[in-house]
């Protein structure tokens, strides 16, 4: 079967369950290592938690399947295609059936949000006015905004401005979304409804989820499968049941949230007693 | 380890290079984005918007700056005509200095302060806030989306504000030479009109306003595009978009007037 359209898997035929397939991924910046040896998978339908500490990599993982970032080593397939080769046409078009939530919405700020939902439909379709104004408008009621339509991006709190981002990135029925710390910065009640809504989302539409957080408690209400990242390689991974039973000690002092671990609390550095000044080294 | 009075040259030879990389690659950048420039001709609605940004939105300040500037023409000038008893000639001396000068340079100079650092302002806090990543992401290129329709933007207005700079100016010159102190308004009108050549000083003032439009822009944009997605890099990207066309305009400036009036 041919090739017809840029960004399409080769062979539907061989399209597989595994929408994402990132195998033995490594990445740094120059001699530093970021992420070593990476596998994952994340099937159609699943919501997928990344997780761990500050730092660790996640979304420098995120970058990597978007096609922001090229590994040092490995590879990510998304969708049969094979990230890093793609040309800039290709990745485009490949792009446009992904979304990506950024920590804090990156929402357009001198457009209304109307328009921020509606710019990708107006960047790549030509779809009359009155069509855009009705999806924009069915995506806004999805996640609760429609009211909020002629409001600025100023005018949103953190958590609504988040919704909106999500409003924007599913405009296009995207096959992927990506969401890099949806959870952070949320009051408890914005916490619980971005939460369901990427569950409720992900089912309605048919979606697959990669969620980027270090919120346990919420994330473990909503995903299919969890992975742990520490120092650069995946310590544990599990369905959600399994990481709460998880006796290995990075996952327990992650997801009880103990002060010291694996995970230390202090920074390394000399002996106190020495740095005092009142024992010698 | 080098001697210590060689760290210095290290230093300067260091700058000198760094100096040079980003010279290149704001003229790659240059390039790009006139690559990319065919979606404003696409869509030119997004030119427009610009034009109204950096065009309209400063006007206030052009046609203020313009109206004081031809004042002080018309005080200065008319203080040193008399002393030849050639007071008439005012409305030369006023139009002259504006249309070759005046205009296009000090309107070159607010625009840079107004809507170029404007321009850097923005797009190194889109940067900063992600939103030019989060374009990337959605499949748009931020060059031919946020940078072309700003760089078509600012070069439609700069000739438009210079031109209004010295019409400003000459109405206040005017005021003062006719209005205020009772030069002859005939000869103020008809003396300017005999002396002021379109080809020769017009369309000349003109050129300059085009390349310190082209020059202000690209700097604005490069500095936003480049800066570090910090509040101090943002800061510091926006102090240097002013400092480095100011000089730019006024470096240019004199390169065009060599090359035009004195035929170097």
């Amino acid at each position: 079967m041919s090739h017809l359209f840029l960004g399409c898997p080769a062979d539907p035929l061989l399209v597989s369950d595994a929408l994402v397939e990132i195998r033995d991924l490594s990445f740094g910046y120059g001699s530093r290592q970021i992420l070593k040896g990476i596998n994952l998978t994340a099937r159609r339908g699943q919501v997928i938690a990344i997780m761990g500490n500050s730092g660790c990599g996640k979304t420098t993982l995120l970058r990597l399947i978007g096609g922001a970032l090229r590994p040092t080593q490995g590879s990510v397939r998304v969708d049969g295609l094979e990230v890093p080769n793609l040309d800039q046409q290709a990745l485009f078009a490949l792009r446009r059936r992904m979304g990506m939530l950024f920590q804090f919405g990156a929402l357009f700020t001198d457009i209304s949000v109307f328009d921020n939902v509606a710019f990708q439909l107006r960047e790549h379709t030509d779809l009359p006015e009155s069509l855009i104004r009705d999806l924009v408008l069915m995506k806004l009621h999805a996640v609760g905004l429609r009211g909020a339509a002629d409001l600025m991006p100023s005018e949103l709190s953190g958590g609504m401005a988040r919704r909106v981002a999500l409003a924007r990135s599913i405009a296009l029925d995207p096959m992927l979304i990506m969401y890099d710390e949806p959870f952070a910065g949320l009051d408890p009640i914005s916490l619980g409804v971005t939460g369901n809504m990427i569950r409720r989302l992900t089912d309605a539409l048919g979606l697959t989820s990669l969620v980027v957080t270090h919120d346990v408690q919420e994330s473990l209400k909503i995903v299919d499968y969890v992975y742990f990242i520490s120092n650069g390689v995946i310590e544990a991974e599990g369905t959600p049941d399994e990481i709460r039973a998880s006796t290995l000690p990075f996952v327990h002092q992650f997801v009880h949230g103990e002060e010291d671990g694996p995970v230390p609390f202090h920074y390394p550095a000399p002996d106190l007693a020495v740095d005092l000044g009142v024992a010698r080294a | 380890m080098p001697e210590r009075s060689l760290i210095p040259i290290r230093h300067l030879g260091h700058r000198v290079i760094e100096s040079v990389w980003r010279l290149g690659v704001a003229a790659r950048f240059f390039v790009l984005t006139l690559m990319r420039s065919g979606t404003c001709a696409r869509r030119p609605h997004l030119v427009i918007r610009e034009v109204f940004s950096t065009g309209v939105l400063s006007l206030i300040i052009i046609l203020v700056s313009g109206l004081f500037v031809g004042m002080v023409l018309g005080l200065q000038g008319y203080d040193t005509l008399q002393t030849y008893g050639s007071e008439e000639a005012l409305g030369i001396l006023v139009a002259l200095s504006l249309v070759r000068e005046l205009g296009p340079v000090v309107a070159a100079l607010l625009f840079a302060s107004r809507a170029g650092s404007a321009i850097t302002a923005e797009i190194g806090l889109m940067r900063a806030t992600e939103q030019i990543e989060a374009m990337q992401m959605m499949a748009v290129d931020p060059i031919a989306r946020v940078v072309a329709p700003r760089f078509w933007g600012g070069l439609i207005s700069m000739p438009l504000l210079a031109a209004l700079f010295s019409a400003m100016g000459i109405f206040g010159g005017y005021l003062v030479g006719v209005v205020l102190i009772g030069v002859d308004e005939g000869s103020f009108w008809s003396q300017m009109q005999a002396a002021v050549d379109f080809g020769d000083d017009i369309l000349q003032g003109v050129i300059k306003s085009v390349v310190f439009g082209v020059a202000v822009t690209v700097i604005a944009l490069f500095e936003g595009f480049d800066a570090p997605p910090t509040a101090e890099g943002v800061s510091r990207a926006t102090t240097r978009t002013v400092v480095t066309s100011s000089l730019a305009i006024l470096a240019l400036d004199f390169v065009l007037t060599a090359i035009m009036f004195r035929g170097v």
